[in-house]
């Protein structure tokens, strides 16, 4: 009987989740249950409806399997959607306080939903996906494990499910980019084990015998978030049936500990994970070998090292030592060295294919994001030296320079991987639409830029009014004065965070398409046709 | 285990021995004869789909 087993279990689980909301000790905890109950009985039923009792084929081991994969890119571009929309949301809360609808919908509320949507979401089955594709191409092995990648997709959106519908409930552990309860967190941890699991019995079963760079990058990522997931998130809950826990670690310890899992968040999931997929989709779209394999290699061994330590840049000026202060800002300051180095292995991949940056949309996003990956690593450093860093914290420079990266680098490089894959994992020969590729450069490009922009410039001010004092040493200005001060630039952002969510959009729609087998009868992109004349000065052509 | 134990073990024999780790590691990526090797794994992607 197909999937008789998982019916099985799945019938188990959910009466477990169904007896959890019938004697769970508080109220969010039994409406969490709820959710939880419905979500696999629904899932349970729609298994039962497509079982079969036919002897199952075979399957060809020498075959990838792409079936998760194909979910997952899915998956991608609908979380994508989805957190950027209400990424946009939120930036329209905070400048039009009256959008925020109490209680689930405010923005306490939604904000840890779009960054978790975003980040883990939406950069979570980017980096899943993706590196499912990668490890099965560059190790010429079927991935490991029979159904186990159907697990770990399956998996990791039950984790999204609970986590989102968590936050809208009110359930937080107040940890940043953590925010999800001890019971979401244990369930993450079997699914993030599972997916170790299988990429590194992927690689084990290879029948090519160097491991390539990419897949160095993908499990670096994949093992640290497991061990910074595990050590953040120790804690003790209040009852095994409610939805309240407190930290193993308490005072700066606790603060140190978050800001080491929070900022090796950014170090292994949007940079080290996001590298992997450049070491791979960038040759493959420009079809040309990387740049320096031994700088790649290096790369890697130098982000390794120095990443983990700079963490505690985001507590200057705290009750954490000094020394702990300045090591993390000595050590942000060194990753200019990897980061620059793997920026240069990344744009150099290009060198003698310069011209594919005209007639290609997808190359120009990834080199792109690959630029944008210069610029924010170059930021970061910056703003972690201590003097800036009195200026630039809890500021909207931080989110600026966040967004930089998560827009620029994690966002776009994830996009062109998206529209390399999507072709290849439905056999079709082409997008749907290249055009529409470009528009969709274009609208996450400009979008960024104001994004970026108007921060620098609201953050900058904020700084700056908050640290103004007059000849008698008083403060110049109160906190709400400079909240004031900043609506106009608040619109702005929402304006250039819109800009960005409509080149979303007209990607899911590319992308569906795509998928549906249709293409768009269009012009090839300007200059893709090598012109058999140079064009006469004075009389540029466009098309 | 004290903290101070462990404080100056990472400021001396723990940082040394990264450090070192760390050199082999990129004297391993740039020793002679590397470069061949390197090449072809460089092709690995680009050798199918």
């Amino acid at each position: 009987m197909k999937f008789g087993t998982e019916i099985v279990l799945l019938s188990l689980f959910a009466f477990a989740a169904l007896v959890a909301a019938g004697f769970g000790v508080d109220e969010p905890f039994r409406r969490h249950m709820w959710v939880l109950f419905f979500a696999v009985a629904g899932f349970t039923a729609i298994l039962l409806r497509n079982t079969e009792f036919k002897p199952t084929v075979p399957i060809d081991p020498a075959a990838y399997m792409d079936g998760p994969i194909r979910y997952g890119a899915i998956a991608t571009v609908f979380w994508g959607v989805v957190g950027m929309l209400v990424g946009v949301v939120i930036a329209l809360q905070l400048a039009y306080p009256d959008l925020n609808i109490q209680p689930w919908f405010n923005f306490g509320r939604l904000r840890p939903l779009h960054t978790s949507g975003v980040v883990f979401a939406f950069g979570g089955n980017a980096l899943i996906c993706t590196s499912l594709y990668v490890v099965q191409r560059t190790c010429r092995a079927r991935l490991f494990g029979g159904d186990l990648g159907w697990f770990v997709f399956w998996g990791y959106q039950l984790f999204i499910v609970m986590a989102a519908t968590g936050y809208l409930l009110g359930i937080t552990e107040s940890r940043e980019y953590a925010e999800p309860e001890w019971y979401v967190d244990l369930w993450l941890t079997i699914v993030w084990v599972a997916y170790l699991i299988l990429f590194l019995g992927t690689i084990l079963k290879r029948k090519e015998p160097h491991i390539y760079v990419a897949n160095w990058f993908y499990l670096a990522f994949i093992v640290t978030i497991a061990m910074l997931h595990v050590i953040n998130n120790l804690s003790m809950p209040v009852s095994f049936l409610g939805s309240k826990s407190y930290s193993a670690f308490s005072g700066v310890q606790d603060a140190l500990t978050q800001w080491w899992y929070g900022h090796n968040a950014v170090g292994f999931f949007l940079t080290a994970g996001f590298l992997g997929m450049m070491y791979y989709f960038v040759p493959k779209q420009a079809n040309r070998p990387v740049y320096s394999y031994r700088l790649s290699i290096i790369h890697f061994w130098a982000l390794i090292f120095l990443y983990i330590w700079a963490g505690p840049h985001h507590l200057h000026y705290t009750a954490l030592p000094d020394w702990a202060q300045t090591l993390g800002m000595v050590f942000s300051i060194m990753l200019w060295m990897p980061s620059w180095g793997g920026m240069i292995n990344g744009l150099m991949t290009l060198s003698g294919a310069w011209d594919k940056l005209r007639t290609d949309p997808i190359i120009r996003m990834m080199v792109m994001a690959i630029a944008f990956y210069g610029m924010s690593t170059f930021e970061g450093p910056m703003m972690s030296i201590k003097a800036v860093n009195s200026l630039s914290h809890y500021t909207d420079w931080t989110i600026g320079h966040v967004h930089s990266g998560a827009l620029g680098w994690v966002g776009m490089i994830s996009f062109g991987a998206i529209y390399f894959m999507v072709p290849k994992l439905w056999n079709r020969d082409r997008l749907y639409s290249l055009r529409l590729v470009n528009w969709h450069f274009w609208l996450a490009t400009l979008g960024i830029v104001v994004y970026a922009a108007v921060m620098w410039v609201s953050g900058v001010m904020q700084g700056l009014m908050w640290r103004e004092y007059n000849e008698q040493g008083f403060l110049v200005y109160s906190f709400a004065e400079t909240v004031a001060a900043m609506h106009p630039y608040y619109i702005m952002r929402a304006i250039g965070g819109a800009m960005y969510l409509s080149g979303a959009l007209i990607m899911a729609w590319n992308i569906a398409m795509t998928i549906l087998g249709y293409r768009r009868e269009e012009d090839p992109m300007p200059r893709s046709i090598p012109a058999l004349q140079p064009v006469r000065s004075g009389a540029r052509k466009w098309a | 285990m004290t903290y101070n134990f462990m404080r100056e073990f990472a400021d001396s024999w723990g940082l040394l021995a990264m450090a070192l780790f760390f050199l082999g590691c990129v004297a391993f990526a740039l020793r002679p004869g590397s470069r061949r090797q390197a090449e072809r794994a460089a092709h690995i992607p680009l050798k199918d789909d």
